[in-house]
């Protein structure tokens, strides 16, 4: 049900060094630094977003990610949303507007595995970077390393899915595209989407709250992942896993590391979904293919690391 | 002989670390596994080890993976640290959220 949850519009990692994180995510994801504000925190966007930014590094003695926030149509949706979470029971904190420079309030909330969220309505609209709006070329010169297209997706590891999925589903007003069921009917894995992508955010059941698995950025083509992992050999970056194929959604992908430990995704293509399509299920007994469709094994380190 | 030596007690493995390379990194060029390998970044807390003999410079670590208290008993992460002296080590148990986490992989299989 529409609940006026429009997309991701931001996500805020902890760094342990600024100055190796910014020459990762703009050298070799092809980020655009945006902006800087006094608590040293630095300002990203990928080039075809309109936003003013969507990724946030903060240097801290300990990576992670601090928030991830989904921008919301309009202001009445906002309240109504907020409204609708106190009502649920969640508890709710304001985030005043220019706390991130050029955001207009936040409404932040935590679930039970541990995970910080945030709506928002306002941004300031900058453009396509490189691009006019106007009889626009196909792309902009210039792009570094990767080129990503855009902010995607999250996927974190926490307890309590099942309390989770109460909140995106009927309170914000996710649908469930995806899940993995263990044997006895449990759900240890759900993706969830506003929109027509296959996931927008992703849960996968762990014992310890809070942590992060990955923030993922979009690529237009296989030959696109392919240059990824060039890259990624090109500057010696910690690899994890790929390029391979993921059974759950589909979608082509790489997964490697940024300087301080947190894992990012670039991956292209993927199943789609509309509001009528019924969840795809994963049996648990098929994890390791749901997970890699090609080596159809479970990759101790992509279940256990994480910040 | 260039680099230094580095012995893990634990699993007897002996290799070469050239100057200014990681522990881990030089373990994983060598096709050894005698330490666990996370995300090479200092982040994850996958490559604990402990110093027992040696001089080494550390680069920056999760500190909730290893807080000041233990980097003063050599317990530290093989991805950020970079001998200055041949390195005896050993492998350090996983903490219990790390064996419990092994547990629940365990289940999905
Ligand atoms: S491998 Fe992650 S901290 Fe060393
Ligand atoms: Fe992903």
């Amino acid at each position: 049900m529409k609940k006026g949850v429009m997309r991701p519009g931001h996500v805020q990692i902890r760094v342990l060094d600024m100055d190796e994180a910014v020459k990762h995510y703009t050298d070799l994801l092809g980020m655009i630094e945006t902006d800087r504000d006094d608590q040293g925190r630095v300002y990203l966007k990928a080039w075809t977003e309109v936003d003013k930014f969507s990724l946030v590094l903060r240097e801290a003695d300990e990576p992670g990610c601090d928030f991830m926030a989904f921008k919301v149509v309009n202001e009445e949706a906002l309240s109504q949303l907020e409204r609708d979470l106190v009502e649920y029971g969640v508890e709710v904190e304001q985030v005043p507007a220019e706390e991130l420079k050029d955001c207009g309030r936040r409404v932040r909330f935590s679930v039970p595995s541990g995970h910080a969220f945030e709506l928002f309505a306002d941004k300031k609209y900058t453009g396509k970077w490189g691009l006019s709006s106007v009889n626009p070329e196909a792309w902009p010169r210039g792009l570094q390393g990767m080129k990503a297209v855009r902010f995607d997706h999250c996927l974190f590891y926490g307890p309590e899915l099942a309390a989770v999925y109460d909140i995106f589903v009927n309170v914000l007003g996710f649908h469930l595209a995806e899940q993995v069921l263990d044997p006895e009917g449990t759900r240890i894995a759900q993706f969830l989407t506003v929109s027509m992508k296959e996931h927008d955010i992703a849960f996968i059941h762990h014992e310890e709250k809070g942590k992060f698995h990955h923030a993922s950025f979009f690529l237009e083509t296989w030959e696109d992942v392919l240059r990824a992992a060039d890259l990624i050999s090109m500057t010696d970056t910690s690899i994890d896993i790929g390029p391979t194929r993921h059974g759950l959604t589909h979608g082509k992908t790489i997964y490697f590391f940024d300087p301080s430990g947190n894992r990012n995704e670039v991956f292209c293509g993927g199943d789609y979904f509309y509001p009528d399509h019924k969840p795809v299920t994963w049996q648990a007994e098929q994890l390791g293919k749901a997970i890699f469709y090609h080596d159809r094994v479970l990759n101790e380190r992509f279940l256990t690391v994480l910040t | 002989m260039a680099g230094f030596q580095v012995l893990n007690r634990t699993t007897g493995d002996r290799f070469t670390c050239q100057d200014g390379q990681s522990v881990l990194k030089a373990m994983e060029q060598l096709g050894l596994k005698c330490v666990p390998v996370g995300c090479r970044g200092g982040g994850c807390g996958y490559c604990k080890i402990r110093v027992l003999e040696g001089e080494f410079e550390c680069g920056k670590m999760s500190k909730v993976h290893v807080p000041p208290e233990a980097v003063e008993k050599g317990e530290v992460l093989a991805c950020r640290i970079y001998p200055l002296t041949d390195l005896t080590i050993e492998c350090v148990p996983l903490p219990e959220a790390a064996l419990a986490k092994q547990t629940t992989t365990k289940s999905l299989r």
